[in-house]
């Protein structure tokens, strides 16, 4: 790499570090500011610095609960995490042979990704209010309501965190060398042996990648959550009630608390990532090895 | 194993995911659609034929003219907003990618420099939106720094809770969907036709306005359908960042539904996904989105 940079090379540069700096310093600005003084407001300049704010919102004072909007967001996006693995994965095993239906599938996946939130989670919420009327005069009388966090709520998130997931098995499996399972099933291998043994192996880096895609997707997730949990809110949804209301720094406590548990889930999943790809190398292949 | 049987299994193995998108996606689009067209009073929706909803949205579009009527108006407004966005994250976008794809020359700074452009994606819009808010706000850091630069007397009011304010938060969400399909098209590009360009004479200009930028359409269409769907459908950002103040085709069906006029905020959203279909067939009359990935 001995020739030389073109001039157009540092004024993309500049023009990159200028695009970095316009996505992550605005974010920072609320970090620091979550650690304003008691006195502070917010804006800068800081008046002090204290852990004030984050107590607030650990003790719930002057703000809604929080706490248990957390713990139910937590639950929410663990559970469209798994969720998102186990149908994505097997849904793109499907689709590396033709089956009935598959480019509807596929169409209705990229639909379910580009439709609006809102048409989305307005047709969600429509369907469960039809649902309890139905149920209702069917004669359950004491029926309430089907809608909830683990229903419509779950399922609305599904429809926006789903779509990634099988793009992103499209894109494992285009590279995927097809004769390493042949090979396993020339040696004897059963159909479920070889994928335990052989498929999935190779792409749990990125079925890692699938899960963070669910796990972080649901957790953020505002537009399509807005019509369809029912009587209890999630932490962005309490988050942007608080937009409205809230003139004190603790708003940026529960922003930097929130992004924290974001950042500590990428991180791990980057770190996991890592060390799967790292073993992979290592035990990737004997060629040339000799016998083990 | 024999054909039909294999089939089968594949026909297992994707049946879960079309029975989620069955009853959370294509069964609510059809109420969806049923529904704006029934009848409605002030506290529940009636099961009726009635085309109110419509009719309740276009009200007074014909008596009014020549001026337009509200929902004319914040369809146009909420195009404006998209058609500002589209350009800048397409031009943010393709510069990102351009120097990603063409100017970092090792792969494992090809690699990072991505992730760092991607980490924001995973993590909360709401908090990347009150973020502008000590930036912008009337003792923000902009308003002090022109203030004591000598620059203005009094703070700068259009910065937050605007339009110019619903725009930046819009570019600085959205542009990694337009960054990420843009360079996914430009890696691909086979770096000889550049070389052969380079010979046959061409400036670098010439090289991408000839060369780069017709073989990363596809992923310059794909982007625009990301941004454009999403901008239409907005009502979180233009929400927050707008103050509450400004009208969008999103913020319709939110406040119908806040009014739970359900066949009304039905009958919006038809609309709105009607417009949503044209841009979006237009657009793919480009490319064949299928071929790309």
């Amino acid at each position: 790499m001995s020739e030389r940079r073109p001039r157009s090379f540092y004024f993309l540069a500049a023009f990159f570090s200028a695009y970095v700096l316009f996505l992550y310093g605005p974010m920072f600005a609320i970090y620091i500011l979550s650690f304003q003084g008691p006195d502070g407001g917010l804006t800068f300049p800081m008046n002090g610095v204290s852990l004030v704010w984050f107590g607030k919102v650990f003790s719930g004072s002057g703000i809604v609960d929080i706490g248990a909007a957390f713990k139910r967001s937590l639950q929410l996006g663990l559970m469209v995490m798994v969720l998102t693995v186990v149908l994505s994965v097997s849904a793109g095993l499907a689709f590396r042979r033709s089956f009935r239906g598959a480019t509807f599938l596929f169409y209705v996946a990229i639909a379910s990704l580009i439709m609006p939130s809102i048409i989305t989670s307005l047709g969600i919420a429509l369907e469960f209010r039809l649902l309890d009327d139905f149920i209702i005069k069917s004669g359950a009388a004491n029926w309430t309501t089907a809608m909830g966090l683990f229903t419509s709520g779950l399922g609305a998130h599904l429809t926006w965190t789903l779509p990634f997931g099988l793009l992103i098995m499209f894109a494992i499996f285009n590279r995927f060398d097809g004769r390493l399972e042949e090979a396993a099933r020339d040696l004897g291998a059963t159909p479920w042996q070889t994928f335990r043994h052989v498929v999935l192996p190779i792409i749990l880096p990125s079925v890692v990648g699938i899960g963070l895609f669910g796990f972080t997707l649901s957790w953020d997730e505002l537009a399509r959550s807005s019509q369809t949990i029912g009587s209890v809110n999630t932490l962005p949804l309490d988050l942007q009630g608080l937009t409205t209301t809230v003139t004190k720094p603790d708003i940026y406590a529960l922003g930097t608390l929130t992004s924290a548990v974001s950042f500590l889930v990428i991180f791990s999943a980057l770190v996991v990532i890592l060390v799967l790809q790292a073993r992979q190398r290592r035990h990737g292949s004997d060629a040339g090895k000799g016998m083990v | 194993m024999t054909q039909d049987r294999k089939t089968f299994v594949a026909w297992l193995q994707a049946a879960p995911m079309m029975l989620v998108f069955a009853l959370f996606f294509l069964l609510p689009l059809l109420f969806v659609t049923i529904v704006s067209a029934w009848d409605y009073n002030e506290y529940e929706m009636i099961p009726a034929f009635s085309l109110r909803g419509y009719t309740d949205t276009f009200e007074g579009c014909i008596a009014d003219l020549p001026n337009l009527c509200t929902i004319l108006k914040t369809y146009l407004n909420t195009l404006k907003l998209c058609l500002l966005t589209w350009g800048l994250t397409l031009l943010i976008g393709f510069t990102v990618a351009y120097f990603l794809a063409f100017h970092v020359r090792s792969k494992t700074w090809q690699i990072v420099l991505t992730l760092l452009c991607t980490i924001p994606f995973w993590t909360s819009n709401v908090i990347r939106m009150i973020a502008w808010i000590p930036l912008l706000g009337r003792n923000g850091l902009v308003n002090r720094g022109l203030e004591g630069a000598g620059l203005i007397k009094q703070p700068l009011e259009w910065l937050l809770f605007s339009e110019f304010s619903v725009v930046l938060a819009l570019v600085h969400l959205f542009t990694f969907f337009m960054v990420v399909p843009i360079f996914n098209s430009m890696i691909r590009i086979d770096k000889r036709l550049i070389e052969a360009a380079y010979d046959a004479g061409a400036s670098g200009w010439q090289t991408l306005v000839n060369v780069i930028i017709p073989l990363t359409k596809p992923g310059i269409v794909i982007g625009s359908i990301f941004v454009i769907t999403i901008v239409m459908g907005d009502f979180v950002t233009i929400g927050v960042m707008g103050g509450q103040q400004i009208a969008s085709a999103g913020k319709i069906i939110e406040s119908r539904l806040n009014a739970l006029q359900f066949p009304a905020a039905a009958a919006n959203a038809v609309i709105l996904l009607g417009v949503t279909i044209l841009i979006i067939s237009a657009l793919t009359r480009i490319v064949d989105i299928r071929k790309e990935l």
